[in-house]
Order: C-alpha cells, then sequence, then structure tokens
C-alpha cells in the first residue's frame, strides 16, 4: 500500500513541478528578503488510513509505530509521537509537550481558524431589526457565500491555466514526436467529482488501478483526504476539467481573466494585476498553505503574519473577511490592547522551546567570573596567567550570534513602543504573588506586568485585568492558587460578562504552545462559566465552537470527551436555534477540516438536544440543492450520531435512513460515498434490529454495487456488509449470494482498503445465519484463499487482523478441517510473518472448534509445523507461536503422545540455548503443556524435565529464570509433591535464596511454586527452613505488585498451618515495629490469615498481649489485625467477642484518632459477623462507646463510625439504632441535628421497614392528626 | 458539606432526597416528619398482607377496603400542612 502512495505522491510531485514551472505560481519575491522555504519535507496530505471508530487513532498510533520493533506489550505502552523520542532526558520522565507537536498536519489546520466577531443574539433583540453594526446570521452567510464563490472562481483560473499548458505542451509534443501520445495526459489521475460514467466509459484495467488505489477512507477520523478537501489553486493540478462543473464564471468571462487566460505562459511573464492580485486578498492563512504548495514556495509578502510586523496590521474585528489574519491575528481581534501587542512576535512553538531551552543551558554554562574562580580555587598556588599574545577572541558577529542567543530571541526586528513600566527580563518578580509567566504567555499576560497603578485604570480594564490575573492563575498556578481562581471565575461569571471573559479564555486556547494539562483547565474554565452565563455565551457560541470543535478529533479520548462534554453544555445553554444558526454556515464551509469538525459538532448537539430536535434541519440540509458540501456534511452528520449514540438512534431510525436515502443517487460521488458509509453506521449501530427501516435503500445499494467501482464500490459494500447480518436467514442468505459475485470480484482488487472492506464484508455474511457450509466451500473458499492467502497479506498488520478474523469465522460455519487443512503447509513457508499469521488462525480455530475434526494424516502435518514454526521463530513477538503451540497440543490431549518425546527433545535442546528469548519460551512451552503431559501419563517424562530445570534456576537472565520457575510450578502442579523429582526437600533450599531476587516475574513465579509446596508438601521440609523462608517473605511484602503480596500473605498462612504458629507470629507482631505502611498493613493481614488457618485462640492472646506494647504503630496494627480477623473468621467471632471487649473498650476511648477508626471497624466486621447469635450484650456496650464518635469530622474516622453503627443496625436491629438517633433528630444545634439526621437516613435507607414498628408516638394537634390508632387495635 | 461525605451516599443529599422520599434533612418540621411516618406506616400495612388481614378482622372490614382505605389515607395523612411561621 505504501509503496502505491509512494507513487501517487510522486507522481503528484511531477504534478506540482509543472505547475511551478507554470506562469500562474511564478511570482517572484526577493527570496534573500522573504526567505525561501523549502516545504518539500512537508506532508502534502494526511496519511492515508481508514477505520472509522470514533475516533480510531489509536490505531493510527499502532500504525505509526509498527515500523519500530519491540515487544507488544511495550508498544503499547508506549506514550505517542515515537518522533519526539530522543528529546527525553534520559531519566524516563517526559517534559510536557504542547498539544501542537503530537498534531498531523490536518489537526494543526486547527491553528488556522478564526475566531470570527461575536454576532447578535436573535432573541435578545425581541422584535427589534438589529443594528447595522452588530453581525447576524444573514451577515455571515453572506460571507461564506462569498467565500465560496471566490473559491471557486480562483479554482477556474488556475484550471484555465491548466488547459493552457496542456494545451500548449500538447502542441509541443504533437510538434516533436507525432508518433508518441502523450504521456502526461495519460497519466492524469481521475477526478473523483467526474461523473461515473465518464469514469467508467474511459476506464481501461490500468486506469481503475490507479484512480482506485490512492483513496483512503472518506469517514477516517484523522480525516478524509485528498478527495474532501475542497479544490484549491494549488491543487488544480490533478484536476481534470469536468464540464459539469461549469457555471456562469466560466460562461461570461471577465476582462480580467481574458487577460490571463491570454497571457503567455513564459516563467515570470504575468502581469502583476491580473492574478497575484486575486492571490493576495484571498491570502488568509487557511489558504496560504494550499494556495501554492510548490515544492519552492515563494513566500508573498501578503502571506507574512501580520504579527512581526508589530502592532501595524491587526485591522479591528470590523471587516469579517480580515485580510491576513494569522492565528494570531485572530488574538488582535479579541485584544486589541497596544501594550499586548508589542511583546508579541511571531514564534512558532518549536522556537519558543528551543529558546527555552537554550536560555536554561546558557545560564548553566556562562563563563565563570573572577569573583567565582577566587571562590573555587584556593588562594595560593594558582596565578592568573596572561593570555597569549596569539589570542584573538571571537569578533565576528556570526559566530557571537551562535554562541549567546538573546533571551527573547525576537526573530526580526520590531520597533518597541515605549513604556516605561514595563520590565523585560525580570519574569521572577511577578507582581501580586502571581504564578510563573513561560515565554510564550507573555504575549497574553504581558500586561500584568506593567507596574500601573490599578486605581487609575477605567472600571473595564481592572475587570479585564482581573480575569487575566484569575486565568494566569488557572493555567499556570499552583492547585490551590487554581482552586481559588476557578471558584472566582465561576462564581463572578456574570458579573464579568460573557464578552471579556471569552475573549480572554478563547485566544488562550487557540495557543500554538498549549499543553493537554493547560488545555484541560482552560476548557474546565469555559464548563464551569457556561453553566454561570447560560443564555448569554449566544453571541459566543460560533467562536467558542472554533476552539472547542478540534478537541472532537483529538488523539486522547479524554479531550473528545471533554469536547462533547462542552458543546453539549453549551447547546443546553444556548439553545437549539443559536446553535444551528451557528453553525449553519460551517456546513457548507470551503475547507473540509472546517466541514468535518462542524459535522462531529453537530452530532453532539443532537444528543444533547435530541435526534428529533435537529432532524427538520438535517433533513433540509442533505437536500440542499446548492452545494454538494452542504449534502455531504448532513449526510456526514446523521453518520457521526449513529456512530455516537450508538443503539439510541433505533427509535429515529427510519427518518434517519429517509433523509439521507437520496444521497445514494447523489451526482457527486463524495456524496455517495458518505451516505453509504452513513448507511453503514447507521446498520452497525442498529444491529441486530431495525431491518425495516433499511428496506428503502436496499435496491440503490444493490444497483450500486453493480455499476459503481473503486472508492464508491468500497463504501457500498461497507454498507451491505452492515445491513446483512439484521436480515432474517432467507433473505440473508439470498443477498449474501448475490454480493458473493462482485466480493469475489473485488478479492482481486490491488487496493488495500478495499481488501480490508471485502474481508470485512465476506466476515459479516458468512457468519449470518441463513448461509450455508456446502455454499462457502463450494463458491467462497477457493478464491478465498488463492488471493488473501498470500504473504503479503502478513505484512500490514490490519490486513493481518482483519484476514485472521475473516477465517476464523469461516471456520466456524466449515468447520476446522477444511480451513488447517488448506494453510497447515504455509506453516513452514519461508516468511516469519507470514508463518505467525497462519499460527495464530490456527490457534484461533483450535481453540474455538477443538481438534476432533483433525484426522492423523492432517495431525502429523500439524505438529511438525508448529514445532517448525516454533522452532525457526526470530522475532521477539514470540507469544503467538508459543499461544499457538499450547492450544494445538490441549487441544489434540491424548493424541500428542507419540509426538512427546520429540517436542521434549527439542524444549530440552532450546532449554541449552545461547539466546535468552529461546530459553525463555522453552520454559514458557513447558509450562503451557505440563496437563496435556499428565494425560498421557508421561510422568518419566516430566521428571525428566523438572530435574533439567532444577539445573537451570542458577539462570542469570531474570526474564528466563521466572519462565523457568514457571514451569517448575507447572510440573509441580501436575505431578504432586511425592512424585516430584527433584524432591521437594532439595528444590525449596534452592529456592530460598532466590526469593531474594527483586525482579518481579521471579518473586511471583517463586512466591507462587513456595506458596504450592507450603500449601501441599509443608511435611518434606524442615521447619527451620520454613522459618528462614518466613523472614524473606517479609520483604516480598515491599512488592509493588498486589498478586505477590497477596501470594506472600497466603503463603504465611500456609507455613503457619505446617509449623504451628507460634513462631511465624512471633516474626510477625516484631514486624508490626517497621516504619512503612505498607509492610505494617501487609503483615496485619497475615497475622489475620495465620489466625484464620491456626484458629484465633491459638493467636489471640499474643496478639492482645502486644497491645501493651505503647506504640502507635504496633498497637493500631493490633487493632487492624484484629479488625481483618473478624473479617475473616465471621460467625466464628462469637466465641471470642467477649475476650477481645475490654480491649475494643480502651481503644475506643483513646486519644489517637486511627486508634478509634481502627476499633471502630473491627467493631464492625464483628458486629456483622455475630448478627443473630445471640451476643447483644457485649454488642450493645461496644455501640455505647463507639456513639460518642459520630461528631468526628476526619473522614476515615467518621467513615468507620457511620459503618460500625450500620453494622448494629444489622446485629441489633434498627429499632434500637433508632432510639439512640431520636435524642438528636430536633437538637435546637444545627451541626447536632445534621448529623442525627445523616444517621437516620443511611438507618432508613437500610431498614425502612423495619422502623414502622418503632417510630415514637407523636401527639395529635389542633388540624393534625399524628397519632397512628391501627398500630393500637387488639382481637 | 463535611470532606467525609464525599465518599458516603450522603455526599449527593438531594440525590438521595429525590430517589427515597422518606429521607430527611436538619430542616425538616415536626410535620413534615410525621407525613413521611404515616406514609411509610400505610405503606408497610399494605405491603404485608397478614398486617390487612388482622386490620381488617379487627375493624371487621373486607381486606379489599381496608387496603383501598389505607391507601386513600396515604393522600394527606396528617390534615393539611399547618401554617408556617417564617413567611
Amino acid at each position: 500500500m505504501d509503496s502505491e502512495i509512494e507513487k501517487i505522491q510522486e507522481e503528484r510531485k511531477q504534478m506540482e513541478k509543472k505547475l511551478a514551472a507554470s506562469s500562474f505560481t511564478e511570482v517572484h519575491f526577493d527570496t534573500d528578503l522573504y526567505g525561501a522555504r523549502d516545504t518539500a519535507g512537508y506532508l502534502q496530505e494526511l496519511p492515508v488510513d481508514d477505520e472509522e471508530v470514533d475516533g480510531g487513532v489509536e490505531s493510527e498510533v499502532g500504525r505509526r509505530m509498527a515500523s519500530y520493533t519491540a515487544p507488544k506489550s511495550l508498544l503499547k505502552e508506549m506514550p505517542r509521537g515515537g518522533a519526539q523520542e530522543d528529546e527525553e532526558d534520559g531519566l524516563g520522565f517526559r517534559k510536557p509537550q504542547p498539544i501542537a507537536s503530537r498534531e498531523d498536519d490536518y489537526r494543526k489546520r486547527r491553528l488556522s481558524r478564526v475566531l470570527s466577531p461575536d454576532r447578535n443574539d436573535a432573541f435578545a433583540l425581541g422584535d427589534k431589526t438589529p443594528d447595522a453594526s452588530v453581525r447576524t446570521y444573514a451577515d455571515v452567510m453572506r460571507e461564506e457565500a462569498l467565500k465560496r464563490e471566490k473559491e471557486e472562481t480562483l479554482r477556474l483560473i488556475a484550471k484555465k491555466k491548466k488547459e493552457e499548458e496542456e494545451k500548449a505542451k500538447d502542441r509541443e509534443a504533437a510538434g516533436e514526436d507525432a508518433q508518441q501520445p502523450p504521456a502526461a495526459a495519460q497519466k492524469r489521475r481521475n477526478r473523483w467529482d467526474q461523473s461515473q460514467d465518464v469514469d467508467g466509459g474511459g476506464g481501461g484495467a490500468k486506469k481503475a488501478k490507479t484512480s482506485a488505489s490512492d483513496w483512503d477512507m472518506p469517514d477516517s477520523t484523522t480525516g478524509t483526504g485528498r478527495w474532501d478537501a475542497t479544490p484549491t489553486p494549488g491543487r488544480v493540478g490533478d484536476a481534470t476539467p469536468s464540464l459539469s462543473r461549469r457555471n456562469r464564471w466560466d460562461e461570461t468571462p471577465t476582462p480580467g481573466r481574458v487577460a490571463d487566460s491570454d497571457a503567455t505562459p513564459s516563467a515570470g511573464g504575468v502581469t502583476p494585476g491580473a492574478t497575484p492580485a486575486g492571490m493576495t486578498w484571498d491570502a488568509t492563512p487557511k489558504l496560504s498553505g494550499l494556495a501554492t504548495p510548490t515544492p519552492k514556495r515563494q513566500r508573498s509578502r501578503w502571506d507574512e503574519t501580520p504579527a512581526t510586523m508589530g502592532s501595524a496590521t491587526p485591522l479591528p474585528g470590523a471587516t469579517p473577511v480580515t485580510p491576513g489574519v494569522t492565528p494570531l491575528g485572530g488574538v488582535d481581534l479579541a485584544t486589541p490592547t497596544p501594550s499586548s501587542l508589542n511583546l508579541r512576535g511571531a514564534i512558532p512553538p518549536e522556537q519558543y522551546n528551543l529558546l527555552r531551552w537554550e536560555k536554561d543551558i546558557e545560564e548553566r554554562n556562562r563563563p565563570l567570573t573572577d569573583e567565582e574562580l577566587d571562590a573555587i580555587f584556593p588562594l595560593e598556588g594558582y596565578k592568573i596567567l596572561e593570555p597569549p599574545a596569539s589570542y584573538v577572541p571571537i569578533r565576528t558577529p556570526a559566530r557571537k550570534l551562535l554562541a549567546t542567543p538573546t533571551p527573547l530571541g525576537t526573530p526580526l526586528y520590531a520597533i518597541p513602543e515605549e513604556n516605561r513600566g514595563q520590565q523585560y527580563d525580570v519574569p521572577k518578580e511577578v507582581p501580586g504573588g502571581l504564578p510563573f509567566l513561560k515565554q510564550e504567555d507573555y504575549q497574553y499576560f504581558g500586561v500584568l506586568l506593567n507596574e500601573e497603578d490599578e486605581e487609575e485604570l477605567s472600571p473595564e480594564e481592572q475587570k479585564e485585568r482581573k480575569i487575566m490575573k484569575l486565568l494566569l492563575k488557572v493555567k499556570n498556578g499552583t492547585p490551590p492558587q487554581r482552586k481559588t481562581a476557578l471558584r472566582q471565575l465561576t462564581d463572578k461569571a456574570r458579573e464579568f460578562g460573557a464578552g471579556p471573559l471569552f475573549n480572554r479564555i478563547l485566544p488562550l486556547l487557540m495557543q500554538p504552545t498549549l499543553e493537554d494539562q493547560e488545555r484541560h483547565l482552560l476548557v474546565k474554565v469555559i464548563d464551569r462559566v457556561l453553566y454561570k452565563l447560560d443564555e448569554l455565551v449566544r453571541p459566543f457560541v460560533h467562536k467558542i465552537l472554533v476552539v472547542i470543535e478540534p478537541l472532537l478529533i483529538d488523539e486522547d479520548y479524554y479531550a473528545r470527551v471533554e469536547g462533547r462534554e462542552i458543546i453539549s453544555n453549551l447547546s443546553k445553554a444556548a439553545g437549539l436555534a443559536t446553535m444551528i444558526a451557528a453553525m449553519r454556515p460551517d456546513i457548507d464551509n470551503i475547507d473540509e477540516y472546517v466541514r468535518n469538525t462542524t459535522a462531529r459538532a453537530f452530532s453532539v448537539v443532537a444528543s444533547a438536544l435530541g435526534i428529533p430536535a435537529l432532524l427538520p434541519f438535517l433533513k433540509a440540509v442533505c437536500q440542499s440543492k446548492k452545494s454538494w458540501q452542504a449534502r455531504h456534511t448532513g449526510i456526514k452528520i446523521v453518520q457521526q450520531i449513529a456512530i455516537l449514540i450508538g443503539c439510541a438512534v433505533l427509535p429515529h431510525l427510519r427518518s434517519l435512513v429517509e433523509i439521507i436515502e437520496h444521497g445514494l443517487n447523489d451526482e457527486n460521488q463524495k456524496v455517495r460515498t458518505i451516505t453509504a458509509l452513513s448507511l453503514a453506521a447507521l446498520a452497525e449501530a442498529s444491529a441486530p434490529y431495525g431491518i425495516e427501516s433499511f428496506d428503502s435503500v436496499l435496491k440503490p445499494l444493490w444497483k450500486g454495487i453493480r455499476s459503481h467501482r473503486g472508492k464508491v464500490l468500497a463504501a457500498f459494500l461497507k454498507a451491505i456488509g452492515f445491513i446483512i447480518p439484521l436480515m432474517d436467514a432467507i433473505y440473508a442468505s439470498y443477498y449474501t449470494k448475490e454480493v458473493m459475485v462482485i466480493l469475489i470480484r473485488e478479492f482481486q482488487s490491488p487496493d488495500e482498503e478495499m481488501k480490508k472492506i471485502v474481508l470485512k464484508v465476506v466476515k459479516q455474511c458468512v457468519s449470518t445465519e441463513g448461509v450455508e457450509a456446502d455454499y462457502i466451500k463450494s463458491d467462497i473458499l477457493p478464491e478465498f484463499f488463492r488471493n488473501f492467502w498470500v504473504r503479503r497479506m502478513a505484512l500490514d498488520r490490519r490486513n493481518y487482523k482483519q484476514l485472521v478474523d475473516t477465517t476464523v469465522e469461516i471456520a466456524n460455519k466449515v468447520g476446522v478441517r477444511d480451513i488447517v487443512g488448506r494453510i497447515v503447509e504455509d506453516l513452514k513457508d519461508e516468511s516469519e510473518p507470514y508463518r505467525r499469521m497462519v499460527m495464530e488462525t490456527i490457534e484461533k480455530v483450535v481453540a474455538n472448534l477443538g481438534a476432533s475434526d483433525i484426522d492423523s494424516r492432517l495431525e502429523e502435518l500439524l505438529i511438525d509445523g508448529i514445532l517448525y514454526a516454533f522452532q525457526e521463530q526470530t522475532s521477539d513477538d514470540a507469544n503467538v507461536m508459543l499461544n499457538g503451540f499450547g492450544a494445538v497440543v490441549n487441544a489434540l490431549g491424548q493424541r500428542v503422545k507419540p509426538y512427546l518425546p520429540q517436542i521434549c527433545g527439542t524444549i530440552k535442546w532450546r532449554l541449552n540455548n545461547k539466546s535468552a528469548k529461546v530459553r525463555q519460551q522453552a520454559a514458557d512451552l513447558i509450562s503451557r503443556i505440563a496437563v496435556v503431559m499428565k494425560q498421557c501419563q508421561e510422568e518419566q517424562l516430566m521428571g525428566h524435565l523438572g530435574v533439567v530445570l532444577y539445573e537451570y534456576l542458577g539462570e542469570e537472565y531474570p526474564e528466563v529464570l521466572g519462565s523457568i520457575l514457571g514451569a517448575l510450578k507447572a510440573i509441580v502442579n501436575v505431578i504432586g509433591m511425592t512424585k516430584m523429582t527433584p524432591p521437594i526437600k532439595d528444590l525449596l533450599p534452592r529456592l530460598t535464596p532466590i526469593l531474594k531476587n527483586r525482579h518481579e516475574k521471579v518473586q511471583e513465579n517463586c512466591i507462587d511454586l513456595v506458596g504450592r509446596i507450603a500449601d501441599r508438601g509443608a511435611e518434606f521440609v524442615a521447619a527451620r527452613e520454613w522459618m528462614r523462608i518466613c523472614f524473606e517473605l517479609l520483604e516480598m511484602l515491599k512488592a509493588h505488585k498486589k498478586g505477590i503480596r497477596r501470594a506472600t500473605v497466603n503463603t504465611f498462612g500456609y507455613i503457619a498451618k505446617a509449623i504451628g504458629p507460634q513462631d511465624v507470629l512471633a516474626t510477625l507482631l516484631n514486624n508490626l515495629k517497621v516504619q512503612e505502611r505498607q509492610n505494617r498493613v501487609c503483615t496485619t493481614v497475615a497475622i489475620a490469615i495465620v489466625a484464620e488457618t491456626c484458629s484465633p485462640f491459638t493467636v489471640l492472646p499474643a496478639l492482645m498481649n502486644e497491645y501493651r506494647v505503647p506504640e502507635l504503630n504496633v498497637q493500631n496494627g493490633v487493632l487492624k489485625s484484629l479488625s481483618f480477623l473478624f473479617e475473616y473468621i465471621g460467625e466464628m467471632g462469637k466465641d471470642y467477642i467477649y475476650a477481645v471487649t475490654p480491649l475494643l473498650e480502651d481503644a475506643l476511648m483513646d486519644r489517637d484518632l486511627v486508634h478509634r477508626q481502627t476499633a471502630a471497624s473491627a467493631v464492625k466486621h464483628m458486629a456483622l459477623g455475630v448478627a443473630g447469635l445471640g451476643c447483644e450484650d457485649a454488642l450493645i456496650h461496644l455501640l455505647n462507646y463507639v456513639w460518642p464518635n459520630i461528631f468526628e469530622t476526619s473522614p476515615h474516622v467518621i467513615n468507620a463510625v457511620m459503618e460500625a453503627i450500620e453494622g448494629m443496625r444489622v446485629a441489633l436491629g434498627a429499632a434500637l439504632i433508632l432510639n439512640y438517633c431520636l435524642q438528636g433528630l430536633f437538637h435546637p444545634a444545627r451541626k447536632v441535628r445534621e448529623v442525627y439526621w445523616k444517621i437516620y437516613n443511611s438507618l432508613y435507607i437500610g431498614a425502612q421497614d423495619a422502623l414502622v414498628a418503632s417510630y415514637p408516638t407523636l401527639e395529635d394537634e389542633e388540624n393534625n392528626v399524628y397519632s397512628r390508632p391501627e398500630l393500637a387495635m387488639f382481637v | 458539606m463535611q470532606a467525609s461525605d464525599r465518599f458516603n451516599i450522603n455526599s449527593q443529599l438531594e440525590h438521595l432526597q429525590a430517589k427515597y422520599v422518606g429521607t430527611g434533612h436538619a430542616d425538616l418540621s415536626r410535620f413534615e416528619w410525621a407525613v413521611n411516618i404515616q406514609r411509610d406506616s400505610y405503606a408497610s400495612y399494605v405491603g404485608h398482607y397478614p398486617m390487612l388481614a388482622y386490620f381488617a378482622i379487627a375493624e371487621n372490614e373486607s381486606i379489599g377496603r381496608e387496603r383501598y382505605n389505607f391507601m386513600q389515607k396515604m393522600l394527606l395523612p396528617c390534615g393539611l400542612p399547618p401554617e408556617r411561621e417564617d413567611d
């Protein structure tokens, strides 16, 4: 696939070179002044990507990773953006990266969006006609229409140029070589917009090949390749002029256009008035990237960001189509304070980072001063030498510049505005306890540094300053600062007003150097403020959307969720009408990026306000006659709705399908494609219901798959693939047979995307109920295996996965033998990825269906192939082979017996291998097949393997050692302690030193093995050895992994059972004195477990005696042990409750909070354990000690106390607790009432019915009856 | 709200009130509490068939009539609410 893309990109480069050579873009500016930038290294288009999961970004990341080789587990955990890996500081910590640095070109387009000026709020006006100065919906729509028209005109101009040039070339070619057809015309690629007939009519095989191969999925998250992009002047090179596209601009040529179409295409021969003029005034940055994408882009002075010119350019937001608005220009619109402008340099984010870093390094590497040297060196024994005569200090300014960059690093000189109050170089002292300002923050917050007198400012300015201070605290402050600032912003939101707030917040969010955390905080501010402002946000809806929409396509899942949340809240605050008015103009925006994000935002609005509310609007948009973009976006909204809300589309399924169904016959190819994809999404979301809603689209879909080719066909197939599983069995089988003809034809398609879709559809069809095995065997299998089971498929990860899935699905229908028989030979293929794919398929098939279908011949082939594949593996990703081996051997069961000697031979040989990886795999394999070896009665063989493994316990690689221990454990598990060779008494002492190993895998396997021996075969080992192990185990309690700690405490229990609790208990009680909390907690658990396994009476005396040690940790440890103990022993607690009550009394009266807390939780477990066993007297006694603690405020303590009371409710009954409660429910002190009502509420929730009998008797009042006479009835 | 409440069911007191109608709070009046008690009682009588049967025998009414009566009484179990003094 990549090669094809490369080829196409190469082709386009050629085109663009040609285009560059033509007169159109050849506008020469002084390169030495403006700098010629080489854009050849930049990505010109998005990487190809399909799979529309809502943000199928993970897969995309994974694909980028695919070229790295590392274990899969590592790869998955690897942070995004592998390219920046080298910047890491080697400590394993990453500096926070700005969001922009991990974004691809497509996502970066968010930065080129403009924060449009406020719009009027139609609701606020009432019936009044809006003032001429405010921007109304009509204005915005007009502007959009203007933009589109302009775009169209430019495109046509460029096309004309192109035609001219081609014609000239043709003439030339015809003159030079009349026999040869013009190659350029042949190589030209097809336009997607071209009508299908033309496409098909001209279609030779070659054409189909080239045209079909360079598409990617239109609904891909990263969005849409070229065909979705609006044709822009620079792109026209690709375009074949199509007649249908002509509009009135073509028919009535303006004089200017005549002039330039007549212009000779010689280089540089453009009259300055004609094209360049058009170029300049439209050069909004949005286009500037695309407008002249020639490899050597001439930067026109109009492209220059206005910010570099200081405050010269920024035109206030009066004209909506501000010429030359850059992202920073967008800031200008919002913050036109002159003082903030002079600090603003157009410094790109990477340069900021570089500067920051350089400054830091400079600080450290600056030359030492004489004083410093004096301080370092002793006074005597050194003398200062004269510099040699030949020494010349560096004078060349250039080198000097390199050596000491200016700290602020303005790339171009800008005349600063005079401002005495401003202090440039002392950022450390920010006034008023504000947080540290980062370099890039100066342009936003620089004003705060001006030491102006607050009183002199106007109230408006003061407000602005206040907002900025708060925002700065939120953005850069410490958590407490952030918290208070956020609260203030929220509380005063209405006071500040929507305008000043959003004019400050939104530009910050457009900052190119923003980091994830900062964005999260600012988005949070918006969310809170939104809630407060409510309908006041209306004029700012579009602005907010501009900054929030990009979050919807962010790589980060949480950013996407956050974006959805905000848009959802926004639409609830602003209302549907405002949302539609704000987003309608973007629906047919010329920029595909804008349309894509708008569609996603609309789907969020739909889910927030309900689909029915949006349906009429969607219907109108999808039927727009004016532009295909609107229809495309409308249909895409439906797709996004389906993806976003899943099965909740079902109630509206029919209307949604009706809205988009006409798109299948649309004249525009892109619209047809997106319609089919939307249908696929709807069908996927509504599965397995709702087939009746799709009735109307079945016919066009079926007609479509016969008439379409390439990308559209793929989309149609995808839709059918998702619809077929919804059908009844009979129809499904009929339709499958219909579609299969096309699918089988497309099996041969060289196009990767088509392949993936075909595989997916085959999988869906095959898994449907009505499709019979015979049909699959005869019609699908031969072609399927011939076309797909080839080595090339194993190279791309997603192809690989899809193929395996599909094959497994087919196997589920046709059985094991057919599938395995066809691919088993390939286990010996020479390509390792292919072998791995075969192995994975066999593993899944066999694991699903078992091996009873496999005959003896196939069995031989299979084992042979697997052994070969296992031995020949070289790559790191070994688990596939291992799992495959394990699955097959386990499925075959006793039938493996004849092959076991051979397998074990291989294992033994490989255990001795030089490579650690191989040894590890061999050991792992033993643990997989141990059970089967036992089934085959190969105990002798296992014993032999046990001895071999025992000999390898000296292994130095921890990973391998862990696997060896795991293998030993597996063997011990199946053959038992008595038959084990080497005998346990030899094995265990060998394990004791290994317990010291700090590697996690070793620890885990070792403790498991030791625990197993302690459990089953403790008598084989001397008590002294077990004590030694106990001491080692204490160290294990420090392990990070919970599994290890759990295994350790369990092992304590086993050992205590084997050698008696006394010694173990003494060890554990001593361990309560250690400092580490985790260690102590684990020890208390171990004590409790020992008590449980050896009966509490063996442990309690010593434990309670330990409580006398006057040390907090020990006493708390004892209490905690008691708590765990009573939790574990449950009912058995009734025998011990009287014994421990005095101790708990003491603890519940202790001054120390933790004492009371832990004692309370012990009481809880005790009460729950002995409920209904007649220990009420002791429990009431304890309750009297617990009750006074209800006024505690420390969270853990109060929780424990409340839980203890809940426990008492269970044990003593709700009535008794209610009686305790009644005294405080109407207490004069509110604090008291609150606590008592809290207890009452939990009592009520826990046992409402039981309370009926015990409510107090209330006296009637004059008007009210409070008594309950029913309860006094007596028969 | 106390820090401790963040972890338990009291953290969302409003939610709690909505979910369990009978739960109370520090500002609950005698009347409101009594109404809850009465309604809980009637609900309980109706819910436990033996109780209903007992009342039926005691009052010499049919069980269905008893059930109907109790359900009717749940509407305004304590009569009209007293005038609030504060407003």
